[in-house]
């Protein structure tokens, strides 16, 4: 029996998935303006992070507005509070992807201390972590959502090398080169906490689809 | 530990099984619900714990119910005594045509015969003060009960059945001729009297059910299907009908 609710449901469903494609483009719109030193490619996540805002506060309304209403129970009170939950942790990728555009921003003007080779595959990293984190909740994929889990240890991986890289190779034999290193490492930083934050949604939709809370429980996922 | 204990429970209403094979735990001084369709079983199973079915023409009944152990459904069952220990409220508020203090003693006078002016006071301030209408009431003691709020008959038709020491209260809806105050406030009065008694209240409404229950049990066509902590019930029931039910799917 199709209710009213479902399409509310529905509702809350697409806007999500957009609030992920505005997260989406961010990230991939702050790498590539870091890639190709585009200023204003870099200015346009940042100008777009307000419309990012104003979706993450419709949905969080949206969310309430549902449960006050219609007083969810069972799999759709799960759904609407992961739907929450998913929608700030999607709203602090935007927010990260803004960081990055900002330390973009600050290396335009200067030199390029090194051809960026780990820094784009650490991007590749989290965006098919989002991309895997967002398809694990339009489908309630856990075995998705398991493996966004599993991919976390190779951001961390890549994270650890870069960051190893410009300590020893560039800041410690040459501090001249700091200031960009520190950019760089900043970036580095903020990659993978956009992957910490896929694993957060990937812990969501596994409470969504089977009730259980595996977030703090690693054991749980064996 | 489980006051009440149902085991491998049929009911018929003459060819029409309307109670099929219920095993059930029932707390001891939790507030159980019962959640269900119309015509689901469950004000069958409620009346099943003080035999009220046996009124109806037809009933038979096969198992076994243990309160505190004793099968009711036995023969040499005290059905008196059965009705004493296990009191019930209705949907209705059902006050006799009396005063309020008569309508409270009125079990007394059945279950202990004369009694001396007062005990029979103080029994009358006890079950008042028990559904917090004492103050509300003192000074009205000889009023005709009929003339009260209907929230106010409900308060003291669980007062009449408090004046009678009771183990389990039985509900049947209690709350659905009131509004949305008077509900709260009745809600609140069984979270009081919990700490005291058994209670099982059916109700239709889910959000109660939620609200106010400890465990929750869903039936469906005479069938017990899952029986468990109402957080668990109503956040991530086990079986798919349940959910189905909750979520306003089922049909």
């Amino acid at each position: 029996m199709e209710r009213h609710f479902d399409q509310e449901l529905k509702d809350l469903n697409n806007g999500i998935l957009k609030m992920g494609a505005f997260a989406e483009e961010a990230i991939y719109k702050s790498v590539e303006a870091l890639k190709a030193k585009d200023g204003s490619l870099a200015k346009s996540v940042i100008d777009n992070d307000m419309n990012v805002d104003k979706l993450e506060l419709t949905i969080d309304e949206k969310c309430i507005d549902l449960i006050a209403r219609y007083q969810p129970m069972a799999k759709d009170l799960r759904f609407i509070t992961t739907g929450m939950k998913i929608n700030s942790e999607l709203e602090r990728i935007a927010d990260i992807a803004v960081d990055i555009a900002q330390r973009t921003l600050e290396l335009i003007d200067k030199p390029v201390l090194k051809p960026l080779v780990d820094i784009p595959k650490l991007t590749a990293v989290a965006q098919g972590m989002v991309k895997m984190a967002i398809d694990s909740f339009v489908k309630g994929d856990i075995e998705l959502a398991k493996k966004v889990l599993l991919s976390d240890s190779e951001a961390d991986n890549l994270r650890n090398l870069i960051q190893r890289e410009l300590i020893e190779d560039y800041m410690a034999k040459d501090p001249s080169s700091a200031p960009r290193a520190v950019q760089l490492l900043l970036i580095a930083r903020f990659l993978e906490r956009i992957c910490d934050h896929t694993t957060n949604i990937a812990e969501d939709v596994i409470y969504m689809v089977q009730a259980e809370v595996v977030r703090h429980h690693p054991e749980k996922l064996k | 530990m489980a006051k009440i204990i149902t085991k491998n429970l049929d009911l018929w209403y003459g060819s029409f099984q309307a109670l099929k094979s219920v095993n059930s735990a029932f707390a001891a001084n939790k507030i159980t619900a019962i959640i269900g369709p119309s015509g689901c079983g469950k004000s069958t199973l409620l009346r099943v714990f003080n035999r009220m079915n046996d009124l109806i023409e037809g009933v038979r009944t096969k198992g076994e119910v243990l309160i505190d152990g004793t099968n009711i459904l036995g023969e040499r069952a005290d059905l008196v005594a059965l009705r004493k220990k296990v009191g019930m409220v209705f949907q209705r508020p059902n006050p006799f045509p009396l005063s309020i203090y008569e309508n409270i003693i009125f079990g007394q006078r059945v279950h202990s015969g004369r009694l001396k002016r007062d005990a029979l006071d103080e029994v009358v301030e006890n079950s008042l003060k028990s559904v917090l209408l004492w103050d509300e009431l003192k000074n009205d003691l000889n009023k005709p009960a009929l003339r009260l709020s209907l929230e106010q008959k409900q308060r003291l038709c669980i007062a009449r059945l408090i004046a009678v020491k009771p183990d389990v209260l039985l509900m049947d809806e209690p709350c659905s001729t009131l509004d949305p105050q008077a509900t709260a406030r009745i809600e609140e009065l069984m979270r009081e009297l919990k700490n005291n008694y058994t209670i099982i209240i059916v109700t239709h409404n889910m959000q109660q059910a939620a609200r106010v229950s400890d465990d929750t049990g869903f039936m469906l066509l005479g069938e017990l299907i899952e029986f468990g902590r109402t957080e668990q019930i109503f956040t991530s029931p086990q079986n798919k009908m349940t959910e189905d039910y909750i979520t306003g799917r089922y049909g």
